[in-house]
């Protein structure tokens, strides 16, 4: 007995019958197409809606929040900064490349529909460890293809992280997030009014892609998952980069009312969200649509994923300007409908109606989901095994050393080297740093960008996961003398009907909704990922936060290089906080104990210092203190600025290697010429965050008094070689 | 008046907007080209940039330089005008036949992004005719094709006639396999015509410039060529 049909593209019974009911008929198999692609966990969230509901989403400076194709945050002087986060991740695992390609493309287009320029790309990785070839053919498919498209776009890749995990081994996080920029007047919203004309642009509608919401992202990957390949989008950025172009001119003219991008369920997405939207219907007419085929259903023409394509939203007197610019950049363009008075989607094909549906039933009235949730059995033990009650058996120095050359630590240049993060002309700060910084042209302001989540942490104690997400990385975007000012979120989870995952994801969201609220930075939106396991391999709890800062002055920017002659500080406090670190990992080999507590006030005051310490100018250099302690940050800042240091540690009570290797929240290392050392100190004061100076930059040779020395020279062959030597190994093809 | 440096856009130029600003920053005026016009608008000199011009589907290069723009480009050179490919553009150029060579994908067959050292080993072109030969420039590559190639031939013609512009080196000027990033015969970043009046390289000069974005090694180039068009005193 054959499946029926709706279960097989991925709807329940009850979701079969909730159809039914909406249309008081049996729906035919292209409204069944459409109804499964729009409900799917990916379009609908159903399965989390109830629980984002939960972050904080408003503030002052917040244009646009959560909903639309992306968030837009004010700027000041009349600018706009549109971001997004996005997963890639299940198309990544069976296809790295062309997975990865259209990931980036996907969130381009997503910023690009608000009517700004994309300006920058960042993307937040986790593989399994690299010792396994699959894990690094995966990493090579992953990093050649978002370097493969994002180079060919002109958008700069600026940022990211990469970070190994057993349990991302089966499953690799690919995460997207684009940045861009408009003037705040002509954000535009994807909203049809009646009569508009809907515009499909750029690239022909092909079977690519057909299935890939409901079939590849809404589901666990299975023995056998290499043969939804076909679900697998291809990627042609050149398209992309004429869309881009094409589209830009369009809006800069007034000549669109609407730009939506054509993503996950493709057409029937982009046109029943636009209408939803503008409390319109829609008609539009499949026979008008390019495709790449003869032959194809309307079902697969409705749902299909072929990727460079926009529907763009217009008045029918801007057809002709809007025709002029698509053939000057050689686009396809069509009229494939219109906006009508009336309140449903209808599908017309060779003159018949092949479906109608209400445009509200599709995009907003989706099931939601308050599903059960229950710790896991295993989270109490886990707990309570605290790595530094276990005695440190390997010396200092050997410590530092293998840190630095585990593959979290290590240098990502055999990842970054791949992308092109000069275009563009206005990256201040590129990968490697804290935070990326963007200059924004004709003006003397800078955003910073960092991409932050630790998966310890998250399999730990999902809250803290959550919550350190949001502080580190505002953290960093502090670093470089930006004040923090919004996020954006991808939350990469495992099955959402385990109760275990679910509660995960609602103590995940519990933190992270805390830390944005103390720290003053709403959520304006991004994206969930669920169903990121196979077999009985699951993903960490993996929160990545997208930060957006702001500097005003980018002639007061603050690297993390160590200069020579200057004094170097620790802000914050350490305390023995082993639980989830590096070095209990890579060291003691355990990933368990308690992550380190996070009080959100001293955060807070932390970042405050560091901002107001750049805008002072008394800091000549910030690092954040996090992977690895306060010795692998020390090490990093020398290391970047080619500079030995001279430090003892602060805490007597500490045993040093947990002085070392703690990875206490809420610190950062500092460095400070000797002529503003009172004027730095004056400041901390005031801001009451506690510092500690530990010694002086200078000479080839990094000192830590009483304990050990090692050369930068050492440490850098180290810090370097760690990922170009894995990667060396003979990688079979898959 | 400033001289007028026009920058050609083809479809997937990336760095024209690039190329502009440099021309600007650096005192020129520039003038934005159209790959479908065939007038150069009275540019005194044609900069082809970066980017991936179709896609560079079929062969780097090898779509762009049948556009209608380069009938133009290659009348102004053979007039003696001076032209800079960078990039994709020096590949446009000699897939155009205006320069000697070809580029291959580089020999570690991935995307380089870095800052890199080149040494001037010509002053016969406008780019570097105010430069002392050996003056080291620290500029940046991008690019997944740029090691350079030719036939014996064409090497032994290029080195006797001096038309290597630039070698990939280290930060005193010494030559070794670990400074070239690409795989480049001889370690050629550049090279120009007979004449020395087009000439192309890969690293990008357009994104060296600005103090506040990394070194600034490409601004010799653009103080050269814009020194170029002042009438000498006389």
């Amino acid at each position: 007995m054959s499946e029926p049909l709706h279960r097989a593209l991925g709807l329940t019974d009850e979701e079969h019958g909730r159809v039914v009911e909406t249309l008081e008929r049996e729906p035919n198999t292209a409204e069944l197409a459409m109804y499964a692609a729009m409900w799917s966990e990916h379009c609908s969230y159903k399965s989390s809606k109830v629980h984002l509901r939960e972050l904080p989403t408003e503030g002052p400076h917040i244009l646009v929040g959560p909903g639309e194709d992306a968030g837009v945050v004010d700027l000041g002087e009349g600018l706009a900064c549109v971001f997004k986060m996005e997963s890639h991740s299940h198309p990544s695992a069976i296809e790295p490349y062309q997975g990865a390609a259209t990931g980036v493309g996907g969130i381009v287009r997503d910023v690009l529909s608000m009517g700004a320029r994309p300006v920058a790309i960042l993307d937040p990785l986790r593989f399994g460890p690299l010792e396994e070839p699959r894990n690094r053919w995966l990493m090579s498919g992953v990093v050649a293809g978002i370097g493969g498209y994002g180079n060919c776009i002109g958008i700069p890749t600026v940022g990211g992280e990469v970070k190994f995990a057993e349990a991302h081994g089966a499953n690799p996080t690919v995460n997207a997030m684009c940045v861009g920029f408009a003037p705040a007047d002509r954000v535009i919203h994807a909203q049809a009014e009646v009569g508009a004309q809907l515009v499909l642009i750029g690239s022909r509608t092909g079977r690519d892609g057909i299935g890939g919401v409901s079939v590849l992202a809404s589901r666990t990957l299975e023995e056998g998952s290499d043969e939804q390949r076909p679900s697998v989008q291809i990627g042609d950025p050149f398209a992309e980069k004429l869309l881009i172009e094409a589209c830009l001119e369009m809006i800069e003219s007034g000549l669109l009312s609407g730009l939506q991008d054509l993503g996950g369920a493709g057409i029937t997405c982009a046109v029943s969200e636009s209408a939803a939207r503008g409390g319109t219907g829609a008609e539009i007419d499949l026979d008008a649509i390019p495709l790449r085929e003869p032959g194809m259903e309307p079902f697969e023409i409705l749902t299909s994923e072929s990727q460079e394509r926009m529907l763009a939203i217009l008045r029918p007197e801007s057809f002709g300007p809007v025709k002029a610019v698509c053939e000057r950049w050689g686009l396809e363009h069509r009229v494939i409908g219109r906006a009508t008075p009336e309140e449903g989607v209808r599908v017309m094909s060779r003159g018949k109606v092949v479906a109608e549906v209400p445009a509200r039933s599709l995009a907003d009235e989706g099931p939601t989901y308050d599903r059960p949730m229950s710790p896991p059995r295993e989270q109490d033990d886990l707990l309570a095994d605290d790595p530094a009650d276990q005695p440190a058996t390997v010396a200092e120095r050997e410590s530092l050393l293998r840190l630095l050359g585990s593959p979290n630590v290590a240098s990502k240049r055999w990842v970054y080297e791949q992308y092109d993060s000069l275009v563009g002309g206005n990256t201040l700060a590129g990968p490697g740093s804290d935070a990326a910084l963007i200059r924004i042209e004709g003006t003397r302001r800078a955003v910073a960008v960092s991409t932050d989540g630790n998966g310890r942490y998250g399999h730990l104690d999902p809250y803290l996961g959550g919550a350190h997400a949001v502080a580190e990385s505002a953290r960093n975007v502090a670093c470089a003398g930006a004040r923090p000012l919004a996020i954006t979120n991808c939350l990469n989870f495992g099955n959402p009907e385990r109760p275990e995952v679910m509660w995960a994801f609602r103590q995940t969201i519990d933190g992270m909704g805390e830390a944005c609220r103390a720290l003053g930075t709403p959520v304006t939106g991004g994206n969930v990922s669920f169903y990121n396991e196979s077999g009985d391999s699951a993903i960490w709890p993996t929160p990545v936060v997208g930060m957006l800062g702001l500097i005003e002055e980018y002639g007061r920017r603050v690297g993390m290089a160590f200069t020579a002659g200057n004094a170097v500080y620790v802000l914050g406090e350490t305390l023995p906080e082993l639980g989830g670190s590096e070095y209990a990992e890579a060291i003691l080999g355990t990933v368990s104990g308690r992550p380190p507590a996070l009080d959100l006030d001293r955060e807070s005051a932390l970042i405050r210092l560091l901002v107001d310490g750049a805008q002072e100018g008394v800091l000549a250099g910030a690092h954040d203190c996090s992977d690895g302690g306060l010795a692998v940050t020390l090490a990093e800042s020398a290391m970047a600025g080619d500079c030995g240091f001279g430090v003892s540690l602060p805490d007597e009570d500490l045993p040093p290697h947990v002085a070392l290797f703690s990875e206490s929240a809420s610190r950062a290392v500092v460095s400070v010429e000797p002529e503003r050392v009172e004027a730095f100190e004056a400041l901390a004061a005031r801001q009451e965050v506690p510092f500690a100076r530990l010694g002086e930059t200078g000479g080839a040779v990094m000192v830590f008094d009483g304990l050990f020395e090692l050369p930068v020279e050492e440490a850098r062959n180290v810090y370097e070689s760690a990922i170009p030597t894995l990667m060396r190994r003979k990688t079979p093809a898959a | 008046m400033k001289p007028r440096i026009g920058v050609i856009t083809f479809p997937g130029s990336l760095d024209d907007r690039d190329a502009r600003r440099a021309v600007r920053v650096m005192g020129g005026e520039p003038v934005a080209l159209w790959h479908g016009d065939s007038d150069l608008q009275g540019a005194d000199a044609v900069i082809l940039p970066g980017g991936f011009s179709y896609g560079d589907y079929l062969r780097t290069g090898a779509i762009a330089h049948f556009a209608r723009i380069m009938d133009t480009v290659r009348e102004h050179a053979e007039h003696g005008g001076p032209v800079l490919g960078i990039c994709n553009g020096f590949q446009i150029l000699c897939e155009a036949g205006l320069l000697p060579g070809a580029l291959v994908r580089n020999r570690s067959l991935s995307f380089v992004c870095r800052q890199v050292h080149v040494r001037v080993d010509s002053d016969r072109t406008p780019f570097t005719r105010d430069l002392r030969l050996g003056t080291v420039l620290d500029v940046p590559v991008k690019h997944g094709e740029g090691q350079f190639v030719a036939d014996t031939e064409t090497l032994a013609r290029l080195e006797e006639q001096g038309q290597v512009v630039f070698r990939y080196c280290s930060p005193a000027g010494d030559l070794g396999d670990e400074w070239n990033p690409n795989g480049a015969t001889d370690h050629i970043a550049g090279v120009a015509n007979p004449r020395g009046n087009v000439v192309g390289l890969m690293p990008h000069p357009e994104h060296a410039v600005d103090p506040d974005t990394g070194p600034t090694g490409g601004r010799a180039l653009f103080e050269s060529l814009l020194a170029s068009f002042v009438p000498a005193a006389s």
